[in-house]
């Protein structure tokens, strides 16, 4: 299991690099978030994946009996995901005013303008 | 009652911004509140001072759970007096501010994010849990975030695209590194990180972490080759935020590069060395060479906060008492230094209603005041004695002189050769040489409120940097000891745990 998440967080990794290195400011917020996805499944893999066993304490005992699944890295993750979720939607209002006051969502019209000799 | 200290900085900033949310449309009361609670905030932080100072590090655990469970609030001297120059650089803003906002920005929430701002730097500087910190920075930037892009113009919004960009990009790395080292050491509290890691030689994923780490840090910080988002976006915010963020955001960055290379990776920060070293020469230059090509004034100073930053990490390439305390020193000067700086080039824009170097000049005749308001900073953050920029370089300097880095030394050196030149020509072009075009004098009418609103918090941040070095003595002698605290991991964690590990 831990190999599959591996793969599939690398190219989560692999995909927002390349969306984020593209000239559309669309396709850097969509980055953004996969790097945030990544973030988060790289936080719940290394916290060791561990099946069927909920971190419980039965009546009567002081401790669950180990192994049991570390509920830190999920609890961070959650955390995570809620500033990601806030974080991109103010990103996303961001880029709303922005092509409203550019008129495109290609990076290089944002600067052409004040800068001579900017457009090809 | 210690406790109650350690609180309190948090607390303040966020009762008042939700007081200021309560007063959405009474922009008077949010003005009010604003300044109150800055004032607050900064007697708090000279409280939490006090008590460090009287029993050492102080720590608090958040809903009584025991130190490596809980969430941890830490303060030893190096952060009581980061908090301390949050609150004066917040109440210094905040009365600024009150003069040189605009309807739009206060219909916005300006009062209320500046708050939030604050609770977020504050949270930094005392928070002893790793992913407490990202949450506190995660608060830090969405406030920054709405700040810079709050006015809506075109450049505005190219600015914003970039800083929230290239801060989110750090902020997944900083996630990432938490996530791997949460699973190699199985711990996240600072001082529970340090007692595990050093028992042990660093090999396999924890350099890899640290690295991972640094960059992130760095990238907040607007370290090279990390830097080029902050001359793109900052000098784009009305200079109340870019002074506020000039002062405070890189400086939590540098804050956190310092704590964690001298609490968890103390062995990375050995073998960095040279790495650390290489960073603060190229910033420094980068910064200073990139300032000296600019023809419009807040784009000059941005770049020389990039230039400043490099030497306050310096100290952390030494790493040395005397070269850490240059640091904290250095920080602490650069805050009130450069923010003085920003603030008096807003009262010249006020004036002229430009910033363009070209198209200022022949200030000095109207307003000889302004003019020496400027020249101090600028002569202080350029390290000319008495001023206090002077003490905190000459501290590195010969603790770098000390240890052999030479090259560091000669670079440090130019770089203030630099800062002194592009300064003083700024200076000169604004104050000094003849205005082109009109000779009759148009200044902007600025009323006496506002004028006073805006000299005062220019003129308490100059003569902190000037007092700073007239009276170097106790303020380095408080940076010294700030540092003994960080070279010394181990009062940290007893502090924070309960037992001398």
């Amino acid at each position: 299991m831990e190999s599959v998440l591996a793969v599939v967080i690398g190219g989560l990794y692999a995909a927002g690099m390349y969306l984020m290195v593209r000239r559309s400011i669309i396709k850097m917020i969509f980055g953004l978030a996969l790097l945030g996805n990544a973030a988060n499944l790289l936080i719940f893999t290394v916290g060791r994946l561990t099946r069927g066993r909920p971190p419980h304490v039965l009546p009567g005992e002081l401790m669950p009996s180990l192994p049991v699944a570390d509920p830190v890295p999920q609890a961070l993750i959650l955390t995570a995901i809620v500033i990601g979720f806030g974080v991109q939607a103010f990103a996303l209002v961001l880029i709303k005013r922005v092509y409203q006051s550019v008129g495109s969502d290609d990076q290089d019209d944002l600067v052409a303008e004040n800068r001579p000799g900017g457009e090809e | 009652m210690r406790h109650l200290f350690l609180f309190l900085p948090l607390l303040i900033p966020l009762v008042t911004a939700v007081l200021g949310l309560l007063a959405w449309n009474k922009p008077r009361l949010q003005r009010m509140l604003g300044v109150c609670g800055t004032a607050t905030l900064l007697a708090s932080a000279a409280a939490l001072l006090v008590t460090v100072l009287k029993e050492g590090i102080i720590s608090a655990q958040a809903g009584n759970w025991p130190a490596p469970f809980g969430i941890t609030l830490v303060a030893d001297i190096f952060s009581a007096l980061m908090v301390l120059a949050a609150g004066v650089m917040g109440l210094a803003v905040s009365i600024y501010s009150l003069a040189d906002t605009d309807r739009h920005h206060e219909s916005v929430g300006y009062y209320p994010l500046l708050q939030v701002l604050l609770l977020g730097v504050c949270g930094s500087f005392l928070t002893g849990d790793l992913f407490n910190l990202y949450v506190w920075f995660e608060v830090m930037l969405i406030a920054s975030f709405v700040l810079l892009a709050m006015g809506g113009r075109r450049e505005q919004m190219e600015g914003a695209i970039k800083y929230v960009a290239l801060n989110l990009i750090a902020s997944a790395f900083f996630l990432a590194g938490i996530g791997l080292l949460y699973g190699v050491v199985g711990t996240l509290n600072m001082a529970d990180l340090a007692v595990r890691l050093r028992a042990v030689p660093h090999v396999g994923t924890v350099p890899v972490i640290a690295v991972l780490l640094f960059c992130a840090f760095s990238i907040k910080a607007a370290v090279f080759p990390f830097f080029f988002w902050l001359p793109a976006s900052y000098h784009t915010a009305p200079v109340a935020v870019i002074t506020i963020f000039s002062a405070l955001l890189t400086k939590v960055g540098v804050y956190v590069l310092i704590r964690i290379f001298t609490l968890i990776f103390i062995q990375e920060t050995s073998t960095g060395q040279p790495v650390i070293l290489a960073a603060t020469i190229f910033t420094m230059m980068a910064g200073a060479l990139g300032a000296t090509a600019q023809p419009e004034l807040r784009r000059i100073l941005t770049f020389c906060v990039v230039s400043q930053i490099g030497y306050m990490l310096m100290g952390l390439g030494i790493m040395t008492p005397l070269a850490l305390a240059g640091s904290i020193f250095f920080m602490l000067h650069i805050i009130a230094a450069k923010s003085a700086l920003f603030l008096s080039t807003g009262i010249v824009s006020r004036l002229t209603g430009t910033t363009e170097l070209a198209r200022l000049g022949g200030l000095y005749h109207k307003r000889p005041l302004l003019a020496a308001l400027f020249l101090v900073p600028a002569l202080s953050v350029a390290g000319i004695p008495p001023l206090s920029g002077f003490w905190g370089k000459l501290a590195l300097i010969q603790a770098a002189l000390g240890t052999g880095h030479y090259l560091t030394v000669t670079v440090a050196l130019g770089v203030s050769i630099l800062t002194l030149y592009y300064l003083v020509r700024a200076w000169s072009e604004i104050f000094w040489k003849k205005r082109q075009g009109t000779d009759n004098d148009e200044y902007h009418h600025v009323s006496p409120t506002h004028r006073r609103q805006m000299l005062v918090p220019t003129v308490l941040l100059a003569s902190v940097s000037l007092l700073m070095g007239i009276a170097a003595e106790p303020v380095f002698r408080l940076s010294l000891l700030a540092a003994r605290q960080l070279l010394d991991p181990g009062s940290y964690i007893s502090a924070v745990l309960g037992v001398r590990p």
